[in-house]
């Protein structure tokens, strides 16, 4: 039921938010038409960290409690991260060869997003090759506790490379202070995390009846 | 009176891999000075239960207690009791015999002075190849190197997992020499192993684990011990 | 001689015995710079030979670290040390020690092949290098300690460790090249930052590890 309600609500949260993005948002001075792609670009960004937040808490929480169910919520939120991630870096892209040319602008953002986007995949290989379910669970979720701490500590190591080697700024920007577009942009980032939601709880239903398969096979195995 | 201290004191001991039980409620109280044999299958829960016990393993239910140091609370205390032994010897194959043995002396704490070791390692018959790399001993001789190392801070509780895999006889009636020494000494062995007649030879007590549980635990010169293993340890099918 | 200390001998000594490790960790640095000093040929050299320098050892660590493993795998040793009074955190402080000690120790005789292929001055810079050297190599063998012992439980064994090294790395990889860079060029001002965020990131590695070594190990 709740799931379904946030699929209604996601299903019309994007219709509203893109009529803000493409319609309703003027066009930006500067940047022009392509500028909307950041009405896009900029949600899934944070929500590529928050997934990242996410994970690290679920993998802290699963090894206070052994319950799989916080191991669920950390893997699926990994997932939401790869997605969101490469979103972001794809949208980048977008941005950057249609307005500079440029695939890669190889700025602190994107090295940032792209180190996030590597942990999440080291995360889910690992998952991958771990076939034994609580070695899984207890192996990766230390590894989603570490990977998680080295965020900040990237971050700080990335923006102070930036300010040794100064680029000019290639990511799509906001676009100032303009309060419709200011508007665009906090609707855009509602609509999104309903998205995120809407994604998480249906994944993690599929999670929890893996599991509960899994529960199942192994008390038919034993009886 | 006060209750006397149990070698190992286990109750309601789980553990659960993933989806399934390995073991399953095992509550076993093991008085000092006993030699308890443990008889099961493949995956009957023997390995598992002893390496709990050994706390290589962190049990998902229960607690386990040897010689009243309770396993989860104080562990390190609990370690310094137990002597852990498998097929797999745990030495370090480009060391030589006394210079792992000096090695598990400092984790122990124990005094690692040489005449000791050499003393140890003679009673295993490899004081002659003292100061050569394990490298190059065989099988037998490895495993009397890993009953060394296993024995060398006197442990109270003795836990064996399958020793006897792989040993030559010389190697074996080394074994049985020592476990009778050390009960003997008052000390308490728990040996797994999936041969009757080896297990009951100087066994003062039977347990059978099936799927986890615990089905059979008696005197080993009990009636029904045969008949039980034979029922329980079904050969070859792996289960 | 308390546990840790205890491992770290014993680590040094078998390295010792066997020199497998060491010799591999050496040769495979020493490749990787020449590799690199014919492929970057002509090129703007003393630009890119702190990166160059940094590569070579991220790699050698990585075979290091497996050794180092490897070591504890054979025969089961690893359970053996479990089976000792001393705690999970002590331990892995103990395999830390070992690490970083035999990487240095290949790590140091990598830099003057490296300073000889491109060219650079053999001065006083050289013991900053050196300096920056054991801060970057603590931190990348506190956390590839910890991932060793991780990866050796997959199917994929140790081919699964530089998949996550490498990404958790990056900072101390960016830190380490960039001091590097600073020095190489004479500006040693600047080297506060990339030296404290080496350290910092060794501090939380090693003490988050301290406290979850045991879940790695102990099943």
């Amino acid at each position: 039921m709740r799931t379904r309600i946030l699929g209604i609500a996601s299903g019309a949260g994007i219709a509203v938010a893109l009529y803000f993005a493409l319609i309703y948002a003027p066009t930006e001075q500067t940047m022009g038409v392509l500028q909307r792609v950041f009405y896009f670009h900029l949600p899934q960004a944070i929500l590529s960290y928050i997934a990242a937040f996410m994970v690290g808490f679920g993998s802290l929480m699963y090894l206070a409690t052994r319950d799989l169910k916080w191991d669920r919520f950390a893997y699926c939120n990994a997932e939401l991260g790869v997605l969101f991630t490469a979103t972001t870096l794809i949208t980048g892209m977008i941005w950057g060869r249609l307005a500079w040319n440029t695939w890669w602008a190889g700025d602190a953002r994107t090295n940032l997003e792209l180190i996030l986007g590597l942990l999440y995949v080291g995360y889910l290989m690992l998952r991958g090759y771990l076939p034994e379910r609580e070695k899984r669970a207890r192996l990766s979720t230390v590894f989603g506790f570490l990977a998680v701490l080295d965020v900040p500590i990237n971050y700080g190591a990335i923006y102070w490379w930036d300010t040794q080697h100064p680029k000019p700024v290639l990511g799509p920007r906001g676009g100032g202070a303009d309060p419709d577009i200011k508007l665009a942009i906090y609707v855009s980032l509602i609509t999104f995390t309903i998205v995120y939601a809407w994604l998480l709880t249906k994944r993690l239903g599929v999670a929890r009846i893996e599991d509960e398969v899994g529960e199942l096979e192994a008390a038919v195995e034993t009886a | 009176m006060a209750p006397e201290t149990l070698a190992l004191d286990s109750k309601e001991i789980g553990k659960k891999f993933g989806y399934s039980y390995a073991v399953r409620n095992v509550s076993l109280q093991v008085r000092r000075g006993e030699f308890v044999v443990l008889f099961g299958s493949n995956g009957a829960g023997k390995t598992t239960f002893l390496k709990v016990a050994a706390t290589l393993m962190r049990p998902t239910s229960g607690t386990l207690a040897v010689e009243g140091f309770d396993i989860g609370s104080q562990p390190e205390e609990a370690r310094r009791r137990i002597g852990f032994l498998s097929h797999n010897t745990f030495v370090y194959r480009d060391l030589s015999p006394l210079d792992n043995l000096k090695f598990f002396c400092r984790l122990y704490g124990v005094k690692d002075s040489e005449e000791r070791l050499l003393g140890i390692l003679e009673r295993v018959d490899l004081k002659a190849r003292a100061t050569e790399p394990v490298r190059a001993f065989s099988r037998g001789m490895q495993q009397r190197v890993g009953i060394a190392r296993a024995l060398l801070h006197d442990p109270s509780l003795i836990l064996l997992d399958e020793p006897y895999t792989g040993l030559d006889a010389r190697a074996a009636q080394t074994l049985n020499g020592i476990l009778d020494e050390a009960v003997a000494a008052g000390k308490t062995v728990v040996l797994t192993t999936h041969d009757l007649d080896q297990g009951l030879r100087a066994a003062t007590r039977a347990i059978i684990l099936d799927r986890g549980t615990v089905v059979l635990d008696s005197p080993a010169r009990g009636p029904g011990i045969r008949e039980a293993y034979t029922r329980y340890i079904h050969q070859g099918d792996g289960r | 001689m308390k546990p840790v200390a205890a491992i770290v001998f014993k680590d040094i000594a078998i390295e010792y015995k066997n020199k497998e490790a060491f010799s591999s960790m050496v040769l495979f640095g020493l490749l990787v710079v020449v590799v690199f000093s014919f492929a970057f040929e002509g090129s703007d050299r003393k630009a890119l030979a702190p990166g160059m320098l940094w590569v070579a050892y991220s790699f050698a660590g990585i075979l290091g670290l497996n050794r180092s493993l490897s070591m504890e795998t054979d025969n089961d040793c690893l359970q053996g040390l479990l089976l000792s009074p001393m705690s999970r955190g002590d331990l892995y402080l103990g395999k830390v020690g070992g690490n970083l000690a035999f990487t240095m120790l290949a790590e140091l005789v990598i830099l003057p092949f490296f300073v000889i292929l491109n060219n650079l001055a053999f001065d006083t810079s050289l013991i900053w290098i050196a300096g920056i050297t054991l801060l970057g190599t603590l931190g990348f063998v506190a956390i590839g300690t910890t991932l060793s012992l991780i990866s050796a439980q997959t199917r994929m064994k140790e081919v699964m460790l530089p998949v996550l090294q490498i990404p958790m790395t990056f900072p101390v990889i960016l830190s380490a090249v960039q001091a590097t860079s600073l020095v190489m060029s004479g500006d040693s001002s600047g080297v506060a930052f990339p030296l404290s965020l080496l350290g910092i990131f060794s501090t939380v590695y090693i003490t988050a590890s301290y406290f979850v070594f045991e879940y790695i190990v102990e099943e």
